[in-house]
């Protein structure tokens, strides 16, 4: 298929002198082609876009939870170890382990800069609870904490985005399928138009034949147009398209995930991709359609 | 160069002719003659593939023609010189291209080939129609340049079907000429026409032999024809 771009591309093929000029149908193809490679921007942008989200949040939900542990000085690191057995006695976490004081100093000190006596405050200890990718039962083990570590206040506020997780994903793959559509959508219709072209050249066609043509020849002529206009077709749709996303306002915290829909540093290199697989579709329909028409000649 | 066995052609109308066996050697002038609707032109398809035989063996230069698959067709096409009974030019190109068309569907290089193709349109006498796409020709004129392209490509095989059809006396001695010159540089030439008047002239330049399909049978002519 690449050796044949390369032939469509090098131009003034011999079977182009001889089958009359396409005309309206391959008008029809510009504007498809077109018209299908700027919704393909689109749903590019929104599988992109939604993929970014997915990957952030589920990283943040791996991150997941926190233990607090408040107690009383004497009873801090008894409390602590408690925990810590029965987390990883807990079926679905992968790791539990409690901060260590540099780490608790880190945390604390945007807020009382870093040479807070941490000795000698009161504060809580914290356990770092990383689950499996199956999740820990939270309900059991809140109630299995209440019991044993009094202290004990589990935060496992990432949880709640899993459905949003799980809504950015499906929303990737609705944008992937998207994209499988619109190629079916414009093969379908490359080879109707190519059908039609075909049929309108079936004299000529016949002639080709009884003079000694092969199949490759004739179908060449057809591949050769119809690839070209889906490939300017295209590239002019991917470029409106890739306009029409720029112009879109930028990313910022209030708009949430509408002004994510765009592309993002080397995002912005997979519109690139559209007018060359236009241009295959193109030839894949065209081939189809003329292998179709000339098994009816001899 | 031709050799039919036991052919026979059926469609759904009913079988045109059967159990034809016949011999077509190198360098030979034959006619196929036969009333209108006797299966002339059905014959010619089936010796450049255009049709199949429902039965019997059909072998074009030593090929099993049947057996051929599309491609190969294809090449045995180019080296059969065919006039059709309707010529069967591309009304958009001219009649220059329409004679070079054998050589541009076979990926010649034209420009190489641009002396021998004026010398044969001067040989037809089309040169100063060259430009003339084949909507403007006459009769006659179609016929010589449907001779031309069947020579482009120096075939050892010439079918012409009914190539008198359309023109007047003088005009189909002059392609009749034609023919026979292409006769003696030792290409085979079977021609299918219904005019025995034109047959009987050949017979003065040429030893021809005289098919004739009656009755759904291919016979070898007498003396009387
Ligand atoms: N495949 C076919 N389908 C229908 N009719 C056919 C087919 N092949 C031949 N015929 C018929 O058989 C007859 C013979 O045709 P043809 O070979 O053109 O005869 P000729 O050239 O001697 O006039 C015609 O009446 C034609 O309509
Ligand atoms: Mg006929």
């Amino acid at each position: 298929m690449l050796a044949q771009m390369r032939d469509i591309l090098r131009g003034d093929a011999p079977s182009d002198r001889v089958v009359p000029p396409a005309g309206f149908t391959a008008q029809l193809t510009l504007f498809a082609s077109g018209a299908m490679a700027f919704l393909a921007v689109f749903a590019l942008a929104l599988s992109l876009a939604a993929g970014r989200i997915a990957d952030r949040w589920s990283e943040e939900l791996a991150r997941s939870a926190t233990l607090r542990i408040s107690a009383p000085a004497e009873q801090m690191a008894l409390q602590t170890d408690a925990a810590l057995r029965i987390l990883r006695q807990t079926p679905g976490v992968a790791e539990a382990r409690a901060l260590t004081r540099e780490e608790k100093a880190a945390l604390l000190a945007p807020w009382f800069g870093s040479d807070l006596p941490i000795d000698t405050l009161p504060i809580p200890q914290l356990i770092e609870v990383i689950e499996t990718a199956d999740g820990y039962d939270a309900r059991g083990l809140r109630l299995r904490l209440g019991a044993e570590v009094p202290g004990a206040v589990l935060d496992d506020h990432g949880r709640w985005r899993r459905p949003l997780v799980e809504a950015a994903e499906s929303l990737r793959r609705l944008g992937l399928v998207s994209i499988l559509l619109i190629a079916g959508a414009m093969a379908a219709m490359i080879t109707l138009a190519a059908s039609a072209a075909l049929a309108a050249n079936a004299q000529v066609i016949e002639v080709l034949r009884l003079v000694g043509a092969r199949d490759s020849f004739i179908a060449s002529a057809f591949i050769r147009r119809f690839t070209l206009r889906a490939l300017l077709g295209a590239t002019v749709g991917t470029v409106l398209g890739v306009a029409g996303v720029a112009l879109l306002p930028d990313a910022s915290e209030a708009g949430g995930f509408l002004t994510g829909l765009g592309f993002r540093g080397a995002g912005w290199l997979w519109p690139l991709v559209i007018p060359p697989m236009a241009a295959g579709v193109a030839l894949l329909a065209t081939g189809y359609a003329a292998r179709r028409m000339l098994r009816g000649l001899t | 160069m031709i050799d039919l066995d036991n052919i026979s052609y059926s469609y759904g109308g009913g079988e045109l002719f059967s159990d034809v066996s016949v011999r077509l050697t190198a360098g030979s002038f034959h006619f196929l003659t036969g009333p209108s609707g006797s299966g002339k032109t059905t014959f010619l398809k089936l010796c450049y593939g255009a049709l199949l035989p429902t039965a019997g063996r059909l072998r074009v230069f030593d090929m099993d023609v049947p057996a051929l698959d599309r491609d190969g067709v294809a090449l045995m096409r180019r080296r059969v010189g065919v006039v059709h009974q309707d010529c069967r030019f591309l009304d958009h190109i001219p009649v220059a291209d329409n004679v070079a068309l054998p050589l541009m569907v076979s990926g010649m290089n034209l420009s190489q080939e641009q002396s021998n193709l004026a010398e044969l349109l001067t040989w037809v006498g089309l040169s100063d129609r060259a430009g003339a796409l084949p909507p403007e020709l006459s009769g006659g004129e179609r016929q010589r340049a449907a001779l031309a392209r069947a020579v482009v490509m120096s075939p050892d095989l010439i079918l012409a079907d009914e190539p008198t059809g359309n023109v007047d006396w003088d005009m189909s001695q002059r392609l009749l000429r034609l023919l026979v010159e292409l006769n003696r540089m030792g290409k085979t030439v079977l021609i299918a026409t219904h005019d025995l008047q034109l047959i009987r002239a050949a017979k003065a330049q040429v030893q021809a032999r005289v098919l004739r399909i009656s009755n759904r049978r291919l016979q070898l002519a007498g003396a009387d024809l």
